[in-house]
């Protein structure tokens, strides 16, 4: 789960890392409102779950609280990358004479905490990593011990050479790794982290990335989820136990299993026709399951034909034919439907979809062709 | 032979007396898995499938000699499950729980390596040696003996596939999900390194998927050290970036982890990727 950078500042004065003043308004008369509080000259900034709001015109310096009310105003309702700005920050602009990176990431590789700094911080940073990863250095740390101050140093060493600057930066490097680890994230990290003409050190930026398989322990985490539209039909397919990405296409699919139903998705691609979504119904064979999954899928207007792929396994296929049944009971289904079943009780799922007037296909291939061809029409 | 399990497995089912752990007790040892102790603590002394059940790992390895295990108990317990077993001296761990922090695994990876134990999973359909032992909740009906080693990080899809295998003639020799999630024990690498040990497994199926690189570095291990013939699938091309695909690992982020890298990364060291499950006998016989 992504939070929003003034949520994640939050996160980091809890530790005790620095950060300039701000506040975030969701009105343009409030962000006049924080200026003038602040008294000093502020940068605007969108608040949205996507990198390059600097590139697309979504951060915005302001001299006066007139300034600050107009740019909030420009910024607030904004697209960027397809999502609507809805707040902004309003926080004290800082003098800007160096910009360095710092974050962490869980490692899969080595499967443990990874941290890494670059003296060339700012937002070219995924350039630099491209284009010089030698900028970029990594420090993989023990999970046991933790980072120890002299690994923090050594560090910093790369980003600085005053040392009042690198006891600074060792400073924030190791109270990062705390808030790392206390908020179970997948990755922190402040960039810029900045130096000024008068040689303070702030935070100017924040991200914090949140394990989704933690949230149960972070209730205080959990509660600055900000959602989407889309995200929110996402959600509330979870909260069913059906994990759903809603996609552009037109053909619906119902997957047992991740990665059967990523390539499913791939084969109707393959063949010619458009996925309209992502929908694994998991291991268990609940018929509600199969109800609730149905329902999502007519509720998007651009599927006009769904493609059953059951794998049973721990799945049995006569569950899902009995929760199709019911979903056709129950629900307005007047999408045709391709099924392809195979393995556990397959045979009593046969009998229970005879009196219906599914498609059946005997293959994966099969059924994605037949879907195509009907989606067509 | 086989791969980490045969018939020497010697089974603990951690979480014996819960839903799924009584159900797939039952079903493996209709497979002939031998099955010695089952663990729940507080419950020692019940019969699980005519299983004994102790209170802990340690008592069922010194009273009933287990040498494997598998948990079937929710995320939230997994973690001490794990270092349980490790602890007890348990020398594979089979870990089917889905939705263990990746931070808790770190940690538990790191205990679990100290006591010299070898992890699959989280996130594992298990693992199955046809003709020998299944440990796990893969269906033991889609399985036959035979030459082809199968490593993947998917479950469903797994069965997809070994079904096409079966069917072929070719059968398998050992079949496991090392799990969805992003930090795992076992990986590609290390279960290649088996199998180019075994003499039963003559090619290698490798059912991969986007997010992480086990993929790219497995392709450069293929390229240095392995001798078999391996086929390659990779799950996802069309999977939209920045979203979490159902398993916790499968997610494309900072543009990296693309199924499209990865199919290159096998391509340029001569794997050739399967372009759907039901191409894979034909890139194989090719091969073999």
């Amino acid at each position: 789960m992504k939070i929003h950078e003034y949520q994640a500042k939050e996160v980091f004065k809890t530790f005790g890392i620095p950060v300039p003043d701000g506040k975030v308004a969701t009105t343009p008369e409030e962000a006049e409102q924080i200026a003038k509080q602040l008294a000093c000259n502020v940068v605007v900034k969108a608040q949205v779950h996507v990198g390059g709001r600097g590139k697309a015109g979504g951060v915005k310096l302001a001299k006066t609280p007139e300034e600050a009310k107009q740019a909030a105003s420009h910024i607030l309702g904004m697209d960027i990358k397809g999502l609507t700005v809805k707040k902004v920050l309003v926080t004290r602009a800082v003098d800007i004479k160096d910009e360095a990176y710092i974050g962490f990431i869980v490692d899969r590789k080595s499967k443990k905490p990874l941290i890494m700094v670059s003296a060339a911080g700012g937002i070219d940073i995924e350039q630099v990593a491209r284009e010089t990863p030698e900028k970029i250095h990594k420090f993989v740390i023990d999970p046991i011990y933790g980072l120890f101050p002299h690994q923090a140093r050594e560090l910093a060493l790369h980003l600085y050479d005053d040392i009042k600057l690198v006891r600074k930066a060792t400073d924030v490097i190791l109270k990062l790794y705390k808030a790392f680890m206390f908020v179970d994230s997948s990755l922190t990290e402040i960039n810029p982290f900045v130096v000024t003409t008068q040689g303070e050190t702030w935070a100017v930026d924040a991200k914090i990335n949140i394990d989704d398989n933690s949230l149960s322990r972070h209730p205080d985490i959990e509660a600055m989820r900000d959602v989407t539209e889309r995200e929110k039909k996402e959600l509330d397919a979870k909260s069913k136990g059906l994990s759903y990405i809603k996609l552009d296409g037109n053909i619906g699919c119902v997957v047992n299993g991740a990665g059967l139903a990523m390539a499913t998705m791939d084969l109707i691609k393959k063949y010619g026709g458009e996925p309209a979504n992502f929908l694994d119904i998991g291991g268990s064979s609940n018929p509600e399951k199969v109800v609730n999954a149905l329902n999502i899928l007519i509720s998007d207007k651009n599927v006009k034909s769904i493609f059953f792929n059951i794998f049973g396994g721990i799945t049995r296929c006569d569950d899902v034919a009995n929760g199709i049944v019911q979903a056709l009971t129950r629900l307005d289904i007047n999408l045709p439907i391709v099924i392809r079943l195979t393995g556990t009780n397959e045979a009593e799922a046969r009998k229970i979809l005879s009196k219906t007037k599914l498609i059946p296909a005997s293959s994966m291939v099969e059924g994605a062709q037949k879907s195509i061809e009907i989606a067509k029409i | 032979m086989s791969i980490l399990v045969d018939k020497s497995t010697k089974l603990v089912v951690q979480g014996i007396t819960g839903r799924d752990g009584s159900f797939h007790t039952k079903k493996m040892l209709e497979y002939g898995t031998n099955i010695v102790a089952g663990v729940t603590p507080g419950k020692k002394g019940q019969q699980i499938e005519g299983v004994p059940v102790f209170n802990t790992v340690k008592e069922a390895v010194e009273v009933a000699n287990a040498n494997t295990s598998i948990l079937f108990v929710p995320a939230k317990f997994a973690v001490d499950a794990i270092n349980e077993a490790a602890d007890a001296g348990i020398k594979l761990i089979v870990t089917v729980s889905e939705g263990i922090p990746a931070l808790d695994m770190v940690r538990v990876i790191s205990f679990v390596n100290e006591k010299g134990a070898d992890l699959i999973g989280p996130n594992s359909p298990g693992i199955i040696s046809p003709g020998e032992t299944k440990v796990g909740i893969l269906p033991g009906q889609i399985f036959k003996k035979g030459s082809v080693g199968v490593v993947s990080r998917s479950g469903t899809l797994t069965y997809e596939i070994v079904s096409h295998i079966t069917n072929s003639e070719l059968g398998e020799s050992t079949c496991l999900g090392i799990g969805g999630d992003p930090i795992i024990g076992l990986k590609f690498i290390d279960c290649l390194k088996l199998f180019e040990k075994d003499e039963q497994t003559k090619a290698v199926v490798l059912v991969g998927e986007i997010g992480g690189s086990d993929e790219e570095e497995a392709a450069i291990y293929i390229e240095k050290s392995f001798s078999k013939p391996v086929v390659a699938f990779i799950a996802g091309l069309t999977a939209p970036p920045g979203k979490r695909m159902g398993h916790a690992g499968a997610i494309v982020s900072g543009g990296t982890g693309t199924a499209a890298e990865k199919i290159k990364a096998f391509e340029s060291v001569d794997v050739p990727v399967a372009r759907e499950p039901a191409e894979i006998i034909n890139l194989l016989k090719k091969k073999m």
